[in-house]
């Protein structure tokens, strides 16, 4: 155990590409944690969708050992928190778990809005902030205007911003003390019954669950039984240890410390994130705050291409779900799609993680339907229905109101690209909140619906501003807005896997460029195959996909008939991955690009 | 004895002769560039294969042979007369016995003609293309609009019958420039022409550049849709209707040896490559031999046998294949047939009917004039699962 001046947690907070992974890297490089030849990009992003997508989305720990110019050695954490908006409520627990942030910017970048959103949840967990200028060593690096920023936007003194190159190597050792010197060790009562923060968990193939802590105050040992005040389970102790970044056996961990445990916790599900952890006995009746259970906000269907898998999808979500207390599901049977799963997540990010792990590691083709937010469906009976798929719209005749999730968006962006980051809001039915400057860019706040961002408006914000814009999102509650189900009509069948809720005033124009969009998506058939978006039974929106011309081999004699027979059947065998809806298939990637609007 | 289904299509010999001057960037036939070939090698292979291929197939009637490739126009036209021989030696052969050969139209190559004549050849198939010099010297061919007039007057002159190829739907070729083509090409008096669109074929030159996107000016499917009705309607006009998706002829001048194959009847395979369907004792072969021409070449002079594969076609495969094949044809396929190999789908013969692209008689299946050029959707559907 180690004495508690000896200690320094700390996280960093950083935009996606400003450096976080590369100085962690370096950290661990630096101070010999990780033999030279085991070192590999990204080491604290464990999953190949972490490392491709440049994420965080797991919580990851390491522990450092420091010998400080004071001639003291100390043990500095580091927690690596996800860095995206979908998993604001990770990160803030992460946060609780540390006294103490790196923010590290960009120095040819400046200030993104994430960095703002991270910060801010810093500095709610009153943490000390060091800030850390990066990538000085490129030629576009502003030192001077960035730090200038940082006081601007953020409010914190920069003057003594440690300067490096994570990349290269300059200005780590600088970092280092900097750690030391300038943020606080922790507090705590050794004496004092057991109380620790569940910072993460995640599922070990061999070792069962492994969760991921914080001690506040006590001793937890190898052997202890323990309970999680949240969920009430009970669990014995089997291994104690730290991350450096390998796991290492250790007996106890005291207050101050960060480390994992495993417990014979068979379900990540049994783990919550911000839980608090204490012994069975004699435990600590006063739980941490700010525990709260995850909430999906982002719903779809998930349908196997090919519907014999469908056994196969179960078992890989129930596996997914296992490890991922936020994200639920239950069966959904679709008239077209037959069977499949309604899913929730915390986001679109969450969705497509969790979309891409089930066609990657379970090697299923999947159709995945309308992303859909939860409205609030209030009847004239004065209840009020919890709507997660545009499928199970209520009669409209017994239907007062209906309300949708509102959020607040923060978007930072350079002045040339304003006018069309605020026609986009404008479009998707913004209000705007605020508009102020910090330098050349511009901060706007704006008040949206949920349901207008939830599909592509990242995609859209990026490509509008050619990647300048950085934006981040907070629910804000629910508004009442006039809203209606918005079904689209392929050859005079309804495809329930295509309804949207949309504004009635966005109606007309959603519903073209629907259209429009399956007609380039599904291809030519042997016939004439009308396009149609409907509300109610009236049409809004229409287009023809006109009947192919030409699909035939120009010469077949004896001697091809082998490998022309051949051809067809892989033609034949094409159209399995597409969905038959009446006679018209629809290939797999048209349900989610459809709603991809280029506005 | 009950008739078999091949009989109907009868019976005929494919011979093929694998070289050729210069590879074309289009072409995916197994066709190869060499310099010194030993005829007479060649022939003592071909002969003794024919000797082969009759010793299984005793007392059938032979209604066509075809020499193609490659380029059988390079063949010396004593080793056709050779193998001619041998081939009459050997079968009965039909009073009309239609015996092709495909010929390029260079001037050196039309020299031959008269001997190919004299060997027994009866038509002539002209491997023209086009008939502007820029879509020659892009389609990789050696001769000039000139040789290729020049060849078609002699080949009309020495051969009761002649065809000639032409590849439509070419790169950066207009609607207007196709009817006018192709209306000039109605001219030359042929009783029967073969019009292909150009279809670009994963390893050949074109496919490789393709691939790498640098092929342009190819024609949509909309422009090469209308090539296609432009072309029926010209043909037609010109007494020359479709018979077969890309095959136009004269009443009566049909080739006959591609008859047997879209009618499902048997045919031998002989040289490198060349495929065959026998149907011996009862059971549907499916023949092939090496593709490489000397490896052919010595498995047939060291073994005494060309064939490097021999297996018997599942019913269902034969089902494939003759509608396939049979569907290509203005007639259709024979519904008695079809049944008798199990390939019948009410259903969906009944939705193409309705959306128009086939249509039944009492005996047969046929596409409509909408259906034929989607054949190969009509087909995903109606093939057996």
């Amino acid at each position: 155990m180690t004495d508690l001046k000896n200690i320094r947690n700390f996280s960093i907070v950083a935009h996606i590409d400003h450096g976080k992974s590369t100085l962690a890297d370096r950290l661990i490089q630096m101070t010999g944690t990780v033999a030279e030849r085991d070192m590999q990009e990204q080491l604290l992003d464990s999953m190949d969708i972490e490392r491709e997508r440049g994420i965080t989305i797991k919580a990851n720990t390491v522990r450092i050992e420091y010998p400080a110019k004071d001639g003291e050695t100390y043990v500095l954490n580091l927690i690596d928190t996800p860095g995206h908006v979908d998993f604001a409520y990770e990160v803030s627990r992460s946060m609780q778990a540390v006294e103490g942030s790196l923010l590290v910017v960009d120095a040819t970048q400046g200030v993104e809005a994430q960095t703002l959103a991270n910060v801010y949840q810093a500095i709610d967990a009153d943490h000390e902030i060091v800030p850390v200028l990066n990538k000085i060593d490129l030629p576009a690096a502003d030192v001077d205007r960035v730090a200038e920023q940082i006081e601007d936007v953020i409010g914190i003194d920069a003057t003594d911003a440690v300067q490096i190159s994570a990349k290269t190597g300059v200005g780590i050792p600088d970092v280092l003390e900097a750690i030391v010197t300038r943020l606080p060790a922790p507090k705590g009562d050794r004496d004092a019954p057991l109380k620790a923060m569940l910072v993460d968990s995640y599922y070990d193939a061999y070792l069962g669950v492994v969760v991921i802590i914080r001690v506040i105050d006590g001793v937890i040992k190898k052997g202890d039984r323990i309970k999680m005040m949240g969920t009430g389970g009970t669990y014995p102790v089997d291994r104690l240890g730290v991350f450096r970044p390998k796991m290492q056996d250790i007996a106890e961990l005291g207050p101050g410390e960060i480390g994992f445990l495993t417990a014979s916790i068979k379900q990540v599900r049994d783990t919550r994130v911000g839980d608090t952890i204490t012994h069975e006995k004699k435990g600590t009746d006063k739980a941490l705050p700010g525990f709260k259970p995850a909430q999906p906000v982002v719903f779809c269907g998930l349908f196997p291409v090919d519907s014999a898998e469908f056994e196969d999808l179960r078992d890989s979500i129930e596996k997914l779900a296992l490890n991922d207390a936020s994200f639920s599901y239950e069966m959904e049977t679709s008239a077209a799609l037959g069977f499949g799963f309604r899913c929730g997540f915390l986001g679109l990010l969450h969705l497509e993680v969790i979309r891409d792990r089930i066609e990657r590691e379970y090697d299923i083709d999947l159709i995945t339907t309308a992303p859909s937010v939860i409205y609030h469906v209030h009847m004239k009976d004065g209840t009020m229905v919890e709507l997660h798929n545009p499928a199970d719209m209520p009669d409209l005749t017994y239907v007062d109101h209906i309300e949708e999730p509102r959020i607040k968006a923060t978007i930072l962006v350079p002045d040339e690209y304003l006018g069309d980051v605020l026609k986009l809001c404008q479009d998707r039915r913004g209000i705007q909140q605020d508009l102020t400057y910090a330098g050349s860019r511009a901060m706007v706040v704006y008040d949206l619906p949920l349901n207008e961002v939830v599909f592509d408006f990242y995609d859209r914000l990026k490509s509008v501003t050619k990647g300048y814009a950085s934006f981040d999102y907070q629910m804000i509650g629910y508004a009442q807005d006039y809203l209606v189900k918005m079904q689209v009509l392929v050859n005079d069948e309804p495809v329930d896997a295509l309804s949207t809720m949309v504004h009635r005033d966005r109606a007309e124009a959603r519903g073209r460029a629907m259209c429009e969009k399956l007609k380039e998506l599904i291809p030519r058939h042997m016939f004439k195959i009308p396009i149609q978006a409907a509300i109610g039974g009236r049409v809004i929106a229409r287009e023809t996909l006109s009947a192919m011309r030409k699909d035939v081999t120009a010469k077949c004699y004896g001697g091809d008939a082998t490998r022309k027979k051949k051809l067809l059947e892989k033609q034949k065998a094409g159209k399995k991955k597409m969905r038959q809806f009446g006679k018209v298939e629809i290939p797999q990637q048209a349900f989610i690009n459809a709603l991809k609007m280029d506005d | 004895m009950a008739t078999e289904p091949w009989q109907s299509g009868g019976f005929g010999l494919y011979l093929h002769w694998p070289f050729c001057q210069a590879k074309c960037p289009y072409c995916d036939f197994n066709s190869h560039v060499q310099a010194e070939i030993d005829q007479s090698r060649w022939k003592r292979a071909y002969v003794a294969e024919i000797a082969r291929v009759a010793s299984e197939t005793p007392g059938r009637v032979l209604r066509s042979v075809f020499f193609g490739g490659g380029t059988p126009s390079l063949m010396e036209p004593d080793l056709v007369h050779a193998i001619l021989d041998a081939v009459r030696a050997h079968w009965t052969l039909a009073n009309d016995v239609e015996i092709t050969l495909e010929a390029n139209p260079t001037s050196v190559e039309a020299g031959r003609f008269r001997g190919y004549r004299d060997a027994g050849v009866n038509r002539l198939s002209l491997g023209v293309q086009a008939l502007n010099a820029d879509d020659l010297k892009r389609l990789g061919r050696l001769h000039s609009v000139t040789e290729a007039r020049a060849a078609l007057d002699l080949a009309r002159d020495t051969f009761d019958r002649i065809s000639f190829d032409l590849i439509y739907a070419r790169q950066d070729q207009t609607l207007d420039d196709w009817r006018a083509e192709l209306t000039q090409a109605l001219t030359y008096a042929a009783d029967h022409l073969s019009l292909y669109q150009l279809t670009i074929e994963p390893g050949t030159a074109f496919g490789d550049r393709f691939s790498r996107g640098r092929l342009g000016g190819l024609p949509t499917e909309d422009l090469s849709g209308d090539m296609y009705f432009a072309t029926q309607e010209l043909c037609e006009a010109a007494g020359l209707p479709a018979y077969e998706i890309s095959n136009h002829a004269k009443p009566g001048a049909e080739s006959r040896h591609n008859l047997i194959y879209w009618r499902g009847g048997d045919y031998a395979g002989i040289g490198p490559g060349a495929h065959g369907r026998l149907t011996l004792n009862g059971t549907r072969l499916a023949t092939d031999t090496p593709k490489g021409p000397l490896d052919w070449l010595r498995q047939v002079e060291t073994t005494g046998n060309g064939e490097s594969l021999r297996q018997s076609l599942p019913l269902k495969d034969q089902a494939a294949e003759y509608l396939m094949m049979g569907l290509r044809l203005r007639d259709g396929v024979d519904l008695a047939i079809l049944s008798a190999l199990g390939g019948i789908n009410k259903n969906k013969i009944k939705w193409l009917e309705d959306i128009g692209m086939v249509e039944t008689t009492p005996h047969s299946l046929r596409t409509t004039a909408a259906g034929r050029p989607v054949l190969n959707a009509i087909l995903t559907e109606l093939l057996p699962d």
